[in-house]
């Protein structure tokens, strides 16, 4: 059973009279410790593609299936609490909580999602800060780290609660060649350690390259 | 919650500017109501002490309509012997009475034997006069060498000084009084001036004293006969209590025509300084009024642009997982932490205000009065109230921000620029 189903999804926005189609009629599956990417020109559709996947937004028509749960139906609440448990966001603009250390940012959907006793939580951040290479740097303020350094800790925290699934929107749109090559490489590095299906998008190809599976989106429809 | 509240302080020290002028208007608002309710608060009870204590009393008892025509100092509606012992035994019998004391009020003619004039006075006992008005003797000056230690001898008077200047009359100076009694006869009598009192505010504050035993020979009373009877209580809080009690106990004795034959009236109604008092009451609420205004407005407009700045930030808490509800008590306990600092600093300036004003002095004039010292004081139950309000309006405040927050699609917050 894939890790992702997706069936005959299509989204379409409404801005006054006019109607966007942005997704029309994708069915796709993903497996389980996939590395994929979805690639296309802007207005393509990959990050509605991203975020329906990552449950932050409904489709209009079809049907979604992750780790074999139709999230589709699911209420604000319902949704909030399963991303929580079973997906982790790794964002173009890395967001990471600007009041919060590196390792208080990994250490936030620990203690504010899923209540992780003190004694595991800092195991599980030594752990996964060691692995992202940062554990030098946990006591630094996303200010005080640069764009790699900063995607690092986001990674870090994406995958700290161990998720099936880490979507990240454009990883590396923010950073230079060499930073963006080494975030996709440790990430695929990340994906081999944990088992974790990671789903991205990009536009540069060099990236592209790097995925295992990748997606090309025209105009909303998988080509 | 640790988490929440770390979370939450931090983001208001990440805005130094804005929350600390937020906070300073939120502390200055505290400080002001806790400096304007010591201050009014102090003035307030220092003008009831020196009506209460020079003067009027705490309470009063009367027979039954004899308030409603006080202006006229009506003779006829006199407590006997039988009515005055009757109350007496009452007030024995209540612990939270300490003193009483029996007087009679009385209009007279005073003459200096070259010009006369009507004087108001207030018959006294002296001896338990002073137990239920100790400052009685605070406004009165005496001849240097007064050797007795009693407020006044028979065969005394003490007249208001307006009265003493218009009619150039000094202590020791003879006088001659005279009264018509209930039945209309006239009779007058040869005093000497004890004392020159000073006026304080309100009718009964312009009376002069004499003995009260004088009173009733002059009014050629057959038996003792008194017009009121004044009382004073252990502790001046229980006055509500207490009149509660007495007036109750009162009601139970009806006269031939099946009325009350007793009315009691505590100083609120006998003076007019009591709506002063209500005045300061009601400027202390407006007070605390504004500021629980000026708590709301900041806190709420910090709040709101504290959520229309964050809202990428709302949108990746929201993607990650954390709860609406999280969400919801970041920004509550960001609010809370706003209110509660402030609550704390305005407190300590406050408080500290309160004790300087006490070391240095305020003296003042309200009247006639002269270098009336005001010694302020705030207790632990109005700063806790004060404290209360600041942080309860400080949620207030904080819930539609909050709300709007939590109720924040991740994916539209998550573009927003």
């Amino acid at each position: 059973m894939a890790l992702v189903q997706i069936e005959n999804v299509s989204k379409t926005y409404k801005t006054g009279d006019i109607e966007v189609k942005a997704l029309n009629d994708i069915n796709l599956a993903i497996e389980k410790s996939a590395f994929v990417s979805f690639v296309g020109p802007s207005g393509s559709g990959k990050t509605t593609m991203l975020n329906m996947i990552g449950c932050l937004d409904k489709p209009t028509k079809g049907k979604i299936l992750i780790d074999d749960k139709q999230v589709d139906i699911f209420n604000r609440q319902k949704r909030a609490a399963f991303r929580g448990q079973r997906i982790g966001f790794i964002f173009q603009s890395f967001n990471l909580f600007p009041v919060l250390t590196a390792y208080e940012n990994i250490e936030y959907p620990l203690v504010m999602i899923k209540n992780e006793p003190l004694e595991k939580r800092k195991e599980l951040i030594l752990d996964i800060l060691d692995s992202v290479n940062m554990l030098n740097q946990k006591d630094k303020f996303p200010d005080q780290l640069s764009g790699g350094q900063k995607q690092r800790v986001a990674i870090a925290r994406a995958l700290v609660t161990q998720p099936k699934l880490v979507m990240a929107d454009e990883p590396t749109a923010n950073l230079d060649k060499e930073s963006s090559i080494n975030v996709i490489r440790l990430m695929r590095d990340m994906k081999d350690k944990f088992s974790t299906t990671f789903i991205f998008s990009t536009h540069d190809p060099q990236i592209m390259e790097e995925a295992e599976i990748t997606y090309n989106l025209v105009d909303g429809k998988l080509s | 919650m640790n988490r929440v509240f770390k979370i939450a302080f931090r983001n208001l020290l990440r805005y130094k500017r804005r929350t600390i002028l937020t906070s300073l208007l939120i502390t200055f608002g505290i400080v002001l109501v806790i400096m304007f309710s010591g201050l009014a608060g102090s003035f307030k009870t220092m003008m009831i002490g020196q009506i209460t204590d020079s003067n009027l009393a705490q309470m009063q008892i009367h027979k039954k309509g004899y308030v409603s025509s006080i202006d006229t100092m009506p003779l006829d509606l006199t407590l006997n012997t039988n009515q005055y012992k009757k109350i007496e035994q009452l007030l024995s019998n209540d612990s939270e009475i300490i003193a009483w004391t029996p007087r009679i009020k009385l209009n007279a003619m005073l003459s200096n034997f070259t010009d006369t004039t009507n004087i108001r006075l207030n018959a006294i006992s002296p001896e338990s006069e002073i137990l239920v008005c100790p400052n009685v003797g605070d406004r009165i000056t005496f001849d240097k060498k007064r050797e007795s230690k009693i407020l006044l001898n028979k065969g005394e008077v003490i007249i208001p000084e307006k009265l003493a200047r218009g009619m150039k009359l000094k202590i020791g100076d003879p006088i001659v009084l005279v009264a018509n009694n209930k039945d209309g006869s006239v009779n007058g009598l040869n005093f000497k001036i004890a004392g020159i009192i000073e006026s304080i505010l309100g009718p009964q504050g312009k009376e002069g004293y004499m003995h009260i035993n004088d009173a009733q020979e002059l009014l050629r009373m057959n038996r003792p006969e008194v017009i009121e009877i004044a009382i004073r209580l252990h502790d001046f809080d229980k006055l509500n209590k207490v009149f509660k009690a007495l007036s109750a106990k009162l009601k139970t004795f009806i006269n031939k025509k099946g009325k009350p034959e007793f009315e009691i009236h505590t100083w609120e109604k006998l003076s007019p300084f009591s709506n002063i008092a209500i005045m300061i009451d009601f400027m202390t609420i407006t007070m605390k009024i504004i500021m629980i205004a000026i708590v709301l407005i900041s806190i709420l407009n910090v709040m709101m642009m504290s959520v229309y700045e964050r809202t990428r930030e709302i949108g990746t808490m929201a993607a990650i997982g954390t709860s609406p509800g999280r969400i919801m008590s970041l920004f509550i306990a960001e609010g809370i932490m706003m209110g509660l600092i402030s609550a704390i600093i305005g407190n300590i300036i406050g408080f500290s205000g309160i004790f300087l004003l006490n070391i240095y002095k305020i003296s003042f004039s309200f009247g006639r009065q002269e270098n009336l010292i005001l010694s302020p004081s705030v207790n632990i139950t109005e700063l806790l109230w004060v404290s209360g309000i600041v942080l309860f309006i400080s949620v207030f405040a904080s819930l539609q921000p909050a709300y709007k927050a939590s109720k924040m699609e991740p994916v539209d917050a998550l573009r927003h620029v």
